[in-house]
Protein backbone atom coordinates (compact mmCIF):
# COMPACT_ATOMS: atom_id res chain seq x y z
CA UNK A 1 0.00 0.00 0.00
CA UNK A 2 1.14 3.49 -0.79
CA UNK A 3 2.13 5.90 1.95
CA UNK A 4 0.32 9.03 3.00
CA UNK A 5 2.33 12.01 1.80
CA UNK A 6 2.14 14.79 4.38
CA UNK A 7 3.92 18.15 4.31
CA UNK A 8 4.68 19.99 7.57
CA UNK A 9 4.72 23.69 6.90
CA UNK A 10 4.28 27.04 8.67
CA UNK A 11 5.24 29.98 6.49
CA UNK A 12 7.21 31.56 9.31
CA UNK A 13 10.54 30.09 10.34
CA UNK A 14 11.43 29.00 13.84
CA UNK A 15 8.00 27.80 14.97
CA UNK A 16 9.12 24.16 15.25
CA UNK A 17 8.49 22.50 11.87
CA UNK A 18 11.68 20.43 11.93
CA UNK A 19 11.29 19.42 15.59
CA UNK A 20 7.67 18.46 14.95
CA UNK A 21 8.56 16.48 11.81
CA UNK A 22 11.32 14.62 13.66
CA UNK A 23 9.25 13.81 16.72
CA UNK A 24 6.04 12.96 14.91
CA UNK A 25 8.01 10.74 12.53
CA UNK A 26 9.77 8.98 15.41
CA UNK A 27 6.44 8.51 17.21
CA UNK A 28 4.81 6.94 14.15
CA UNK A 29 7.83 4.66 13.73
CA UNK A 30 7.64 3.69 17.39
CA UNK A 31 4.03 2.74 16.74
CA UNK A 32 5.26 0.31 14.10
CA UNK A 33 4.71 2.41 10.98
CA UNK A 34 7.27 2.62 8.18
CA UNK A 35 8.21 6.29 8.02
CA UNK A 36 10.40 8.25 5.61
CA UNK A 37 11.17 11.87 6.49
CA UNK A 38 12.24 14.16 3.66
CA UNK A 39 14.08 17.39 4.43
CA UNK A 40 12.97 19.80 1.69
CA UNK A 41 14.92 22.73 3.12
CA UNK A 42 17.72 22.80 0.54
CA UNK A 43 20.66 24.93 1.69
CA UNK A 44 19.51 25.01 5.33
CA UNK A 45 19.17 21.37 6.29
CA UNK A 46 18.56 20.56 9.96
CA UNK A 47 16.34 17.50 10.20
CA UNK A 48 19.47 15.29 10.26
CA UNK A 49 20.93 17.33 13.12
CA UNK A 50 17.75 17.30 15.21
CA UNK A 51 17.63 13.51 14.88
CA UNK A 52 21.36 13.06 15.54
CA UNK A 53 22.00 11.55 12.09
CA UNK A 54 24.22 14.31 10.69
CA UNK A 55 27.39 12.19 10.66
CA UNK A 56 25.84 9.49 8.54
CA UNK A 57 24.93 11.52 5.44
CA UNK A 58 26.45 10.19 2.21
CA UNK A 59 24.08 11.39 -0.50
CA UNK A 60 21.28 13.98 -0.45
CA UNK A 61 17.95 14.94 -2.03
CA UNK A 62 19.50 16.92 -4.89
CA UNK A 63 21.85 14.07 -5.81
CA UNK A 64 18.87 11.71 -5.97
CA UNK A 65 17.01 14.24 -8.15
CA UNK A 66 19.96 14.55 -10.50
CA UNK A 67 20.19 10.77 -10.81
CA UNK A 68 23.65 10.59 -9.25
CA UNK A 69 22.51 7.96 -6.77
CA UNK A 70 19.52 5.79 -5.94
CA UNK A 71 16.97 6.87 -3.34
CA UNK A 72 17.84 3.86 -1.17
CA UNK A 73 21.51 4.92 -1.14
CA UNK A 74 20.60 8.37 0.12
CA UNK A 75 18.14 7.23 2.81
CA UNK A 76 19.62 7.10 6.32
CA UNK A 77 18.12 4.46 8.57
CA UNK A 78 17.61 5.48 12.18
CA UNK A 79 19.16 2.74 14.34
CA UNK A 80 16.89 3.52 17.32
CA UNK A 81 13.69 3.06 15.30
CA UNK A 82 14.12 0.38 12.64
CA UNK A 83 11.25 1.63 10.48
CA UNK A 84 12.37 5.28 10.41
CA UNK A 85 14.64 6.75 7.75
CA UNK A 86 15.41 10.24 6.52
CA UNK A 87 16.35 11.74 3.18
CA UNK A 88 18.58 14.74 3.95
CA UNK A 89 18.48 17.99 1.97
CA UNK A 90 21.59 19.28 0.19
CA UNK A 91 23.45 21.80 2.29
CA UNK A 92 25.59 23.53 -0.34
CA UNK A 93 23.04 23.95 -3.11
CA UNK A 94 20.54 26.66 -3.99
CA UNK A 95 16.90 26.48 -2.95
CA UNK A 96 15.76 26.08 -6.56
CA UNK A 97 18.22 23.26 -7.38
CA UNK A 98 15.28 20.90 -7.82
CA UNK A 99 12.04 21.10 -9.78
CA UNK A 100 8.55 20.19 -8.62
CA UNK A 101 8.52 17.23 -11.03
CA UNK A 102 11.82 15.92 -9.64
CA UNK A 103 10.69 16.41 -6.05
CA UNK A 104 7.28 14.79 -6.59
CA UNK A 105 8.92 11.81 -8.29
CA UNK A 106 11.18 11.27 -5.26
CA UNK A 107 8.24 11.58 -2.83
CA UNK A 108 6.24 9.06 -4.89
CA UNK A 109 9.16 6.65 -4.94
CA UNK A 110 9.53 6.96 -1.17
CA UNK A 111 5.79 6.45 -0.76
CA UNK A 112 6.07 3.01 -2.37
CA UNK A 113 8.21 1.75 0.50
CA UNK A 114 6.59 3.43 3.51
CA UNK A 115 3.33 4.06 5.38
CA UNK A 116 4.06 7.72 5.97
CA UNK A 117 6.22 10.19 4.05
CA UNK A 118 6.59 13.38 6.08
CA UNK A 119 8.05 16.39 4.26
CA UNK A 120 9.81 19.04 6.31
CA UNK A 121 9.03 22.22 4.37
CA UNK A 122 11.36 25.24 4.28
CA UNK A 123 10.14 28.56 5.70
CA UNK A 124 8.74 31.06 3.22
CA UNK A 125 6.36 30.62 0.31
CA UNK A 126 8.79 30.40 -2.59
CA UNK A 127 10.10 27.50 -4.71
CA UNK A 128 11.00 25.26 -1.75
CA UNK A 129 7.54 25.68 -0.28
CA UNK A 130 5.81 25.06 -3.61
CA UNK A 131 7.81 21.87 -4.15
CA UNK A 132 7.20 20.57 -0.63
CA UNK A 133 3.45 21.24 -0.80
CA UNK A 134 3.19 20.11 -4.41
CA UNK A 135 4.73 16.74 -3.56
CA UNK A 136 2.27 16.07 -0.72
CA UNK A 137 -1.40 15.12 -0.72
CA UNK A 138 -2.17 16.52 2.74
CA UNK A 139 -0.69 19.15 5.05
CA UNK A 140 0.00 19.79 8.70
CA UNK A 141 0.40 23.49 9.46
CA UNK A 142 2.54 24.18 12.51
CA UNK A 143 2.11 27.48 14.31
CA UNK A 144 2.80 29.10 17.68
CA UNK A 145 0.23 31.28 19.50
CA UNK A 146 1.87 34.51 18.28
CA UNK A 147 0.42 37.03 15.85
CA UNK A 148 3.24 36.83 13.30
CA UNK A 149 3.24 33.02 13.20
CA UNK A 150 -0.56 32.91 12.89
CA UNK A 151 -0.65 35.46 10.10
CA UNK A 152 1.95 33.47 8.14
CA UNK A 153 0.12 30.24 8.90
CA UNK A 154 -3.03 31.81 7.47
CA UNK A 155 -1.14 32.65 4.30
CA UNK A 156 0.08 29.07 3.77
CA UNK A 157 -3.35 27.68 4.69
CA UNK A 158 -4.77 29.80 1.86
CA UNK A 159 -2.17 28.54 -0.59
CA UNK A 160 -2.62 24.88 0.35
CA UNK A 161 -6.41 25.20 0.31
CA UNK A 162 -6.11 26.56 -3.25
CA UNK A 163 -4.55 23.23 -4.20
CA UNK A 164 -7.51 21.46 -2.59
CA UNK A 165 -5.42 19.54 -0.05
CA UNK A 166 -6.70 18.76 3.44
CA UNK A 167 -5.02 20.75 6.22
CA UNK A 168 -4.71 20.14 9.94
CA UNK A 169 -3.15 22.31 12.60
CA UNK A 170 -0.57 21.78 15.33
CA UNK A 171 -0.31 24.59 17.88
CA UNK A 172 3.25 24.44 19.13
CA UNK A 173 4.92 25.98 22.20
CA UNK A 174 1.73 26.80 24.06
CA UNK A 175 2.25 28.23 27.55
CA UNK A 176 -0.90 27.26 29.48
CA UNK A 177 -0.23 29.58 32.42
CA UNK A 178 0.00 32.56 30.02
CA UNK A 179 -3.24 31.52 28.32
CA UNK A 180 -4.96 31.36 31.70
CA UNK A 181 -3.77 34.83 32.66
CA UNK A 182 -5.00 36.17 29.31
CA UNK A 183 -1.52 36.97 28.03
CA UNK A 184 -1.41 34.40 25.25
CA UNK A 185 -3.87 33.42 22.54
CA UNK A 186 -5.64 30.20 23.45
CA UNK A 187 -5.83 27.16 21.19
CA UNK A 188 -9.50 28.00 20.63
CA UNK A 189 -8.56 31.52 19.51
CA UNK A 190 -5.95 30.20 17.09
CA UNK A 191 -8.35 27.64 15.61
CA UNK A 192 -11.08 30.24 15.30
CA UNK A 193 -8.82 32.71 13.52
CA UNK A 194 -7.35 30.13 11.13
CA UNK A 195 -10.50 28.03 10.69
CA UNK A 196 -8.49 24.82 10.37
CA UNK A 197 -9.11 21.47 12.04
CA UNK A 198 -6.90 20.93 15.09
CA UNK A 199 -4.54 17.95 15.10
CA UNK A 200 -2.60 18.63 18.26
CA UNK A 201 -1.32 21.00 20.91
CA UNK A 202 2.27 20.83 22.11
CA UNK A 203 3.07 22.84 25.25
CA UNK A 204 6.33 24.75 25.52
CA UNK A 205 8.76 22.47 27.29
CA UNK A 206 12.50 22.55 28.04
CA UNK A 207 12.55 18.88 27.10
CA UNK A 208 12.58 19.89 23.42
CA UNK A 209 15.80 21.89 23.77
CA UNK A 210 17.41 19.18 25.84
CA UNK A 211 16.58 16.35 23.42
CA UNK A 212 17.54 18.37 20.31
CA UNK A 213 20.85 19.22 21.97
CA UNK A 214 21.51 15.49 22.17
CA UNK A 215 20.01 14.68 18.77
CA UNK A 216 17.43 12.35 20.26
CA UNK A 217 13.73 12.12 19.46
CA UNK A 218 11.56 12.91 22.48
CA UNK A 219 9.72 9.59 22.29
CA UNK A 220 12.97 7.70 22.81
CA UNK A 221 12.46 8.27 26.50
CA UNK A 222 9.29 6.50 27.66
CA UNK A 223 8.83 8.75 30.69
CA UNK A 224 9.04 12.04 28.77
CA UNK A 225 6.29 14.60 29.28
CA UNK A 226 5.93 15.42 25.59
CA UNK A 227 6.15 11.81 24.43
CA UNK A 228 2.53 11.24 25.42
CA UNK A 229 1.50 14.41 23.59
CA UNK A 230 3.18 13.32 20.34
CA UNK A 231 1.66 9.88 20.74
CA UNK A 232 -1.81 11.44 20.84
CA UNK A 233 -1.04 13.44 17.69
CA UNK A 234 0.17 10.30 15.91
CA UNK A 235 -3.00 8.45 16.90
CA UNK A 236 -5.20 11.29 15.65
CA UNK A 237 -3.26 11.24 12.40
CA UNK A 238 -4.08 7.56 12.10
CA UNK A 239 -7.77 8.37 12.43
CA UNK A 240 -8.31 7.57 16.08
CA UNK A 241 -10.51 9.94 18.07
CA UNK A 242 -8.35 11.11 20.95
CA UNK A 243 -9.66 13.80 23.33
CA UNK A 244 -7.59 16.97 23.60
CA UNK A 245 -5.84 17.83 26.83
CA UNK A 246 -7.40 21.03 28.15
CA UNK A 247 -4.54 23.50 28.50
CA UNK A 248 -6.76 26.58 28.64
CA UNK A 249 -8.76 25.69 31.76
CA UNK A 250 -10.30 28.93 32.97
CA UNK A 251 -11.32 27.59 36.37
CA UNK A 252 -11.01 29.79 39.42
CA UNK A 253 -8.72 27.34 41.19
CA UNK A 254 -6.50 26.99 38.16
CA UNK A 255 -6.04 30.74 38.15
CA UNK A 256 -5.54 30.79 41.91
CA UNK A 257 -2.70 28.28 41.60
CA UNK A 258 -1.15 30.28 38.74
CA UNK A 259 -1.53 33.55 40.64
CA UNK A 260 0.14 32.06 43.71
CA UNK A 261 2.93 30.63 41.56
CA UNK A 262 3.44 33.99 39.87
CA UNK A 263 3.27 35.86 43.15
CA UNK B 1 -1.07 42.76 44.59
CA UNK B 2 -3.04 44.26 41.69
CA UNK B 3 -1.19 41.88 39.43
CA UNK B 4 -2.17 39.02 41.75
CA UNK B 5 -5.86 40.01 41.65
CA UNK B 6 -5.79 40.43 37.88
CA UNK B 7 -4.46 36.91 37.53
CA UNK B 8 -6.96 35.57 40.05
CA UNK B 9 -9.97 37.02 38.30
CA UNK B 10 -8.69 36.23 34.82
CA UNK B 11 -8.85 39.79 33.59
CA UNK B 12 -8.12 39.80 29.90
CA UNK B 13 -4.53 40.61 29.03
CA UNK B 14 -2.86 41.19 25.69
CA UNK B 15 -4.40 38.08 24.11
CA UNK B 16 -7.66 39.97 23.45
CA UNK B 17 -5.70 42.67 21.64
CA UNK B 18 -3.78 40.03 19.70
CA UNK B 19 -6.97 38.33 18.54
CA UNK B 20 -8.59 41.60 17.49
CA UNK B 21 -5.49 42.74 15.58
CA UNK B 22 -5.17 39.37 13.89
CA UNK B 23 -8.82 39.34 12.87
CA UNK B 24 -8.40 42.68 11.16
CA UNK B 25 -5.06 42.05 9.49
CA UNK B 26 -6.26 38.72 8.11
CA UNK B 27 -9.36 40.40 6.73
CA UNK B 28 -7.12 42.78 4.80
CA UNK B 29 -4.80 39.94 3.74
CA UNK B 30 -7.72 37.93 2.47
CA UNK B 31 -9.07 40.81 0.45
CA UNK B 32 -5.69 41.30 -1.15
CA UNK B 33 -5.53 37.61 -1.84
CA UNK B 34 -8.82 37.39 -3.64
CA UNK B 35 -9.25 39.72 -6.60
CA UNK B 36 -12.29 37.71 -7.71
CA UNK B 37 -14.17 38.75 -4.58
CA UNK B 38 -13.33 42.42 -5.08
CA UNK B 39 -14.42 42.12 -8.72
CA UNK B 40 -17.73 40.55 -7.67
CA UNK B 41 -18.38 43.27 -5.06
CA UNK B 42 -17.55 45.95 -7.59
CA UNK B 43 -19.93 44.45 -10.12
CA UNK B 44 -22.80 44.25 -7.62
CA UNK B 45 -22.17 47.78 -6.37
CA UNK B 46 -22.18 49.19 -9.90
CA UNK B 47 -25.34 47.27 -10.76
CA UNK B 48 -27.17 48.90 -7.84
CA UNK B 49 -25.94 52.40 -8.64
CA UNK B 50 -26.66 51.92 -12.33
CA UNK B 51 -30.32 51.54 -11.54
CA UNK B 52 -30.35 55.25 -10.67
CA UNK B 53 -27.55 56.86 -12.70
CA UNK B 54 -25.36 55.99 -15.65
CA UNK B 55 -21.79 55.29 -14.55
CA UNK B 56 -18.48 54.87 -16.37
CA UNK B 57 -17.80 51.18 -15.78
CA UNK B 58 -14.26 51.32 -17.17
CA UNK B 59 -13.04 53.96 -14.75
CA UNK B 60 -14.27 52.51 -11.48
CA UNK B 61 -11.68 52.14 -8.72
CA UNK B 62 -12.20 50.12 -5.57
CA UNK B 63 -9.74 50.24 -2.69
CA UNK B 64 -9.66 49.15 0.92
CA UNK B 65 -8.19 50.97 3.84
CA UNK B 66 -8.08 50.79 7.59
CA UNK B 67 -10.09 53.37 9.51
CA UNK B 68 -9.70 53.18 13.27
CA UNK B 69 -10.71 49.63 14.13
CA UNK B 70 -12.72 49.01 10.96
CA UNK B 71 -11.91 48.19 7.41
CA UNK B 72 -13.36 50.59 4.85
CA UNK B 73 -14.10 50.01 1.21
CA UNK B 74 -13.58 53.09 -0.94
CA UNK B 75 -15.19 53.12 -4.35
CA UNK B 76 -14.59 55.82 -6.91
CA UNK B 77 -17.40 55.68 -9.45
CA UNK B 78 -17.51 58.32 -12.21
CA UNK B 79 -21.06 59.30 -13.20
CA UNK B 80 -21.62 59.85 -16.90
CA UNK B 81 -25.22 60.96 -16.74
CA UNK B 82 -27.82 61.36 -14.03
CA UNK B 83 -30.58 60.25 -16.40
CA UNK B 84 -31.62 56.72 -15.68
CA UNK B 85 -30.34 54.14 -18.14
CA UNK B 86 -33.85 52.74 -18.58
CA UNK B 87 -34.93 55.97 -20.24
CA UNK B 88 -37.02 57.49 -17.41
CA UNK B 89 -36.63 61.25 -17.57
CA UNK B 90 -35.07 62.82 -14.49
CA UNK B 91 -36.63 65.92 -12.90
CA UNK B 92 -33.44 67.98 -13.04
CA UNK B 93 -31.73 68.60 -16.39
CA UNK B 94 -28.35 66.85 -16.65
CA UNK B 95 -26.44 70.08 -17.44
CA UNK B 96 -27.44 71.90 -14.24
CA UNK B 97 -26.27 69.04 -12.07
CA UNK B 98 -22.96 68.53 -13.82
CA UNK B 99 -21.83 72.12 -14.36
CA UNK B 100 -21.10 73.16 -10.74
CA UNK B 101 -18.99 70.09 -9.90
CA UNK B 102 -17.26 69.64 -13.24
CA UNK B 103 -16.63 72.93 -15.03
CA UNK B 104 -14.08 71.36 -17.37
CA UNK B 105 -16.60 68.83 -18.60
CA UNK B 106 -15.17 65.89 -16.61
CA UNK B 107 -17.82 63.69 -15.00
CA UNK B 108 -18.38 64.19 -11.26
CA UNK B 109 -16.99 61.40 -9.12
CA UNK B 110 -18.84 59.61 -6.40
CA UNK B 111 -17.14 58.48 -3.26
CA UNK B 112 -18.99 55.73 -1.47
CA UNK B 113 -17.91 54.21 1.80
CA UNK B 114 -19.07 50.95 3.18
CA UNK B 115 -19.23 49.07 6.46
CA UNK B 116 -18.79 51.08 9.64
CA UNK B 117 -17.62 54.17 7.78
CA UNK B 118 -20.82 54.39 5.75
CA UNK B 119 -22.61 56.98 7.89
CA UNK B 120 -19.60 59.26 8.02
CA UNK B 121 -19.26 59.09 4.25
CA UNK B 122 -22.90 59.91 3.63
CA UNK B 123 -22.53 63.06 5.71
CA UNK B 124 -19.41 64.32 3.95
CA UNK B 125 -20.12 63.30 0.36
CA UNK B 126 -21.01 65.76 -2.40
CA UNK B 127 -24.59 66.13 -3.60
CA UNK B 128 -24.35 63.72 -6.57
CA UNK B 129 -22.95 61.08 -4.22
CA UNK B 130 -26.05 61.04 -2.06
CA UNK B 131 -28.14 60.66 -5.17
CA UNK B 132 -26.16 57.59 -6.09
CA UNK B 133 -26.12 56.15 -2.61
CA UNK B 134 -29.88 56.02 -2.23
Amino acid sequence: MKARKIVLTSGKGGVGKTTTTANLGATLAKRGKRVILIDADIGLRNLDLVLGLEKRIVFDLVEVAEGRCQLRQALIKDKRFESLSILPAAQTREKDAISLQQFSAIVDLAAEQADYVLIDCPAGIETGFRNAVGGATEAIVVTTPEVSAIRDADRVVGKIADEGKPIRLIVNRLRPEMVRSGDMLSVEDVCEVLAVELLGVVPDDEEVIDTTNRGEPIVLNDSSRLGAIYDKIARRLEGEIVPFTNFDGQGFFGRLIDALKAG
Amino acid sequence: MIDFLKRLFGQSGSSTTAKERLRLVLMTDHLELSPELIEAMKRDLVDVISRHVEVDRDKIEVNFERQDSALAMLANIPILSVSRPNGNPTLVPVETLQSPTAPNGAPPRVRKRRKRAAKKAAATSAAPASAAAQ
